[in-house]
């Protein structure tokens, strides 16, 4: 393993963590979009905004990471991607926009017609910005995206069947992740009702995201061969994996043990995204692009790896320090 | 070298150029008043939290906590706004990144860090504002004041190696031996940094400060109001005329090594000696008219020397000046507002060393009503005085502009899509930082919902 191929697999794990945290926080924002109307969906919605309230912002900023360290690490991909693909991320930026400001501003406002609006757009910037990053992720897995400034076609790089399939994905993968998160903090902070209704959704969107999985293998094996390729032989056990996790977390779910069905859920999205960058190495932006290629200068890579090293051991006791202190007062709600 | 440049500029740039500044310039300089309020905010907050804490003074209590609600809210756009900057970075300027990616990326890296430690200090101190002890709480400000500082420094020091780059090797044009640490301290980061940082301290001294002006303008003269009009106010106080010297410092940093980018501040064509200092006028046909001109001025800040030489813009081939127009005034604009800004702390000042008391006619509080706004608009100035006086570089002496921009085809939908998104922003943005002040005030976006009867506003804690 190159120094490039531990500064990237660190960038991974960032897009790994911003999967799972902010992927949830968007999914969350879809079941806020089908919570029924005002006065139905009062307490759904409040659970929703309990839940994000403290912590969408930090879980945004793991994007914010993989970006600065994809373009410091390997700027000709960085460059490739974020100009082919200029048009997704734009929507996809604006939707971020729409979503973050609606969601800190709903709460602010006073009058019930303003807070419709801004939950409105909450929710379904929430919903479909998860859609543009996956159609990016897509666009790049199927080798969409030549090397070079604007040298893929920057419409069917994103509008083609496996940037469909990785935007659909997404938004079920968000919306399921979210439920999962849901169930538990509505069985343990509101009633068990509630729990179970989102239990009912997580079951649903459960089966729904395996559909969209089983249909997707078909579509990757006519649309993006070598991808198809990759994850039938490299990435197979990672596939196996996250196959088998996504199951106990459905069985879990049905035996309402919320807390190990997250779990099993983390490991499945995760398991789907190391099988992807399985499947493609050594290639950064396949079908040409290696990591080795886009890799920034030795000085540059060592320099990054102790910088990541460094700022990992500042970040990671602080994120702790806030789901511990966020998660604690949801038993604890008085003054500590 | 200079030939094959000459001949990229004689080419046409790409159809959306303009388009693309335009986006760049309208993100980054709505982003940049957010940001100071990132970095120069928490402080304030923290010391009114404290004075309140220690004091049992329920009126800076009462700031205290208003204020961490308005950084709520604008840490909250500000990181959505911050969001869409770095997809910019590689959607309009694929070639400044894929060439200069590994130097001029890194400070970003570092950036990313700061942010995030901002963002989770951010979500700890409001959402525990009422569950952590109160030095506990005042204790996780520590972070965001230090986050804040690191990332301003870090995301000028990569503009500041715009304007000098350095850390690195050109063969064939191709950037080796990177040294991105080296890169960082360019020769104009110290002052580009300091200059910022002082800049944020006024930008949010005079526009916090403003609000409560506009308050006491209407007959809201108690003492939250004097109190929320006099603390901002004191920092910004303190940090105007030091702003002055630092204009001074910056000013030098670019006639040693962008002598140019200064012609063009200062309107000044001929290289010569005695040269006088421009302000106002307009620059035509390689000659600035209607200018009040100050004698030997420029010389003397220049070279501190009435008979010093400074180089004008003839010493460039045309396509590679700057537009002088746009500069000169903005420059102007800036260091104008900057000395007005300063009158201003001076007239406090006086009052307070000889009655220990704000002035009390109107016509002050109407000078601190405005003051807000009028720092803004230099700090949106001098960055467009910095930018607009690099080109047509975007990496000085070694990079066109025009040759970072995306070729990609139909750019300037993306600006119309980013400016009508922005243009709601912004009002939303006001609409909701006016409700912050109301009678009942709003909560911010991280705090919780009070599920156990909140304390009273007002009291010590």
């Amino acid at each position: 393993m190159t120094v490039a191929d531990a500064v990237l697999a660190v960038m991974f794990a960032g897009l790994t963590a911003y999967a799972l945290f902010a992927g949830a926080d968007f999914g969350a924002g879809v079941w806020d979009l089908f919570a029924g109307g005002t006065r139905r969906g009062r307490q759904q919605r409040d659970l929703i905004e309990h839940s994000l309230a403290p912590v969408w912002e930090a879980n945004h900023v793991w994007l914010i990471f993989v970006l600065v360290v994809l373009w410091t690490g390997f700027p000709p991909a960085f460059a490739a991607i974020a100009s082919t693909l200029y048009i997704p991320l734009t929507l996809a930026a604006l939707g971020m926009i729409a979503r973050g400001s609606a969601f800190a501003f709903r709460k602010t406002v006073p009058s019930l017609s303003v807070q419709r609006f801004f939950g409105a757009a909450f929710a379904f910037s929430s919903f479909v910005t998860p859609y543009f990053l996956g159609a990016v992720v897509g666009g790049i897995a199927s080798g969409r995206v030549p090397p070079g400034i604007a040298a893929g076609d920057v419409v069917t790089s994103w509008i083609n069947p496996t940037s469909a399939l990785g935007g659909v994905l997404a938004v079920g993968v968000c919306a399921y992740l979210a439920t999962v998160l849901l169930c538990a903090d509505a069985q343990r902070d509101v009633s068990s009702e509630l729990a179970d209704r989102f239990r009912a959704r997580a079951l649903v969107t459960a089966i729904v995201v395996g559909v969209i999985a089983a249909i997707g293998i078909l579509v990757l094996r006519s649309d993006a061969p070598r991808l198809f390729d990759g994850l039938t032989h490299r990435g197979l056990p990672l596939m196996i994996v996250s196959a088998l996790a996504g199951v106990a977390s459905i069985l879990l779910l049905f035996r309402r043990r919320y807390g190990w069905a997250r779990i099993t859920a983390a490991v499945a999205v995760t398991a789907v995204l190391w099988g992807w960058a399985a499947a493609q190495y050594p290639y950064i932006v396949p079908p040409s692009l290696t990591i080795t290629e886009a890799a920034a200068g030795h000085t540059t890579q060592i320099t990054m790896l102790v910088s990541l090293l460094i700022g990992s051991v500042l970040l990671l006791p602080a994120l702790v320090l806030l789901y511990t202190l966020f998660q604690r007062s949801h038993h604890d709600q008085t003054t500590v | 070298m200079v030939a094959e440049q000459l001949r990229l500029i004689a080419l046409e740039a790409p159809a959306d150029f303009v388009f693309a500044r335009s986006q760049m310039a309208l993100s980054l300089g709505w982003h940049i008043v957010v940001a100071c309020f990132g970095v120069a905010f928490p402080a304030m907050v923290l010391f009114a939290e404290w004075r309140g804490y220690r004091n049992f003074d329920a009126d800076m209590a009462r700031l205290a906590r208003t204020w961490a609600r308005a950084i709520g809210v604008l840490f909250a756009v500000g990181a959505v706004s911050g969001t869409i900057l770095s997809f910019e970075m590689g959607m309009l300027w694929p070639g400044l990144m894929s060439r200069f990616g590994e130097i001029y990326g890194y400070p970003f890296t570092l950036e990313g860090f700061a942010f995030f430690l901002e963002a989770i200090f951010v979500g700890i101190y409001l959402f525990g504002w009422d569950r952590l002890s109160p030095r506990m709480h005042m204790l996780c400000a520590v972070p965001i004041l230090l986050s804040g500082i690191a990332g301003a420094f870090f995301v000028v020091a990569a503009n500041a190696w715009m304007n000098t780059p350095t850390g690195f090797r050109l063969v064939n044009g191709q950037v080796v031996g990177a040294q991105p640490v080296a890169a960082m301290f360019n020769p104009s980061t110290g002052a580009e940094v300091v200059h910022m940082l002082i800049g944020a301290v006024m930008v949010v001294g005079f526009s916090v400060a403003s609000v409560y002006a506009v308050g006491m303008l209407r007959g809201r003269r108690d003492r939250y109001h004097r109190l929320g009009l006099l603390l901002p106010l004191t920092a910004a106080v303190i940090a105007a005329p030091v702003q002055i010297v630092v204009g001074d410092w910056i000013a030098n940093v670019v006639a040693e090594h962008q002598p140019v980018k200064l012609a063009a501040m200062e309107g000044h064509f001929d290289t010569s000696r005695s040269v006088a200092l421009s302000i106002g006028g307009i620059y035509i046909d390689n000659d600035l008219r209607y200018e009040i001109s100050v004698p030997y001025g420029l010389s003397l800040l220049v070279d501190h020397d009435p008979d010093g030489e400074v180089i004008g813009l003839d010493s460039v081939p045309p396509q590679l000046r700057p537009p002088v127009n746009i500069t000169h005034l903005s420059y102007n604009a800036m260091v104008g507002i900057g000395f007005g800004l300063a009158a201003l702390a001076a007239w406090t000042g006086f009052v307070w060393w000889r009655r220990h008391d704000i002035p009390r006619t109107r016509w002050y509080l109407r000078a601190v009503a405005v003051s807000g706004i009028a720092a803004v608009a230099a700090l949106e100035a001098g960055w467009v005085a910095t930018e607009v006086g690099r080109q047509p570089w975007i990496v000085y002496r070694i990079q066109l502009t025009s040759e970072a921009v995306s070729t990609a085809p139909g750019l300037r939908y993306g600006f119309y899509a980013v400016l009508l998104v922005y243009t709601v922003l912004t009002g939303m943005t006001v609409y909701v930082l006016r409700r912050l002040t109301g009678r009942q005030p709003a909560r911010a976006p991280q705090e919780a919902e009070p599920s156990v009867p909140p304390q009273p506003e007002s009291a010590p804690r």
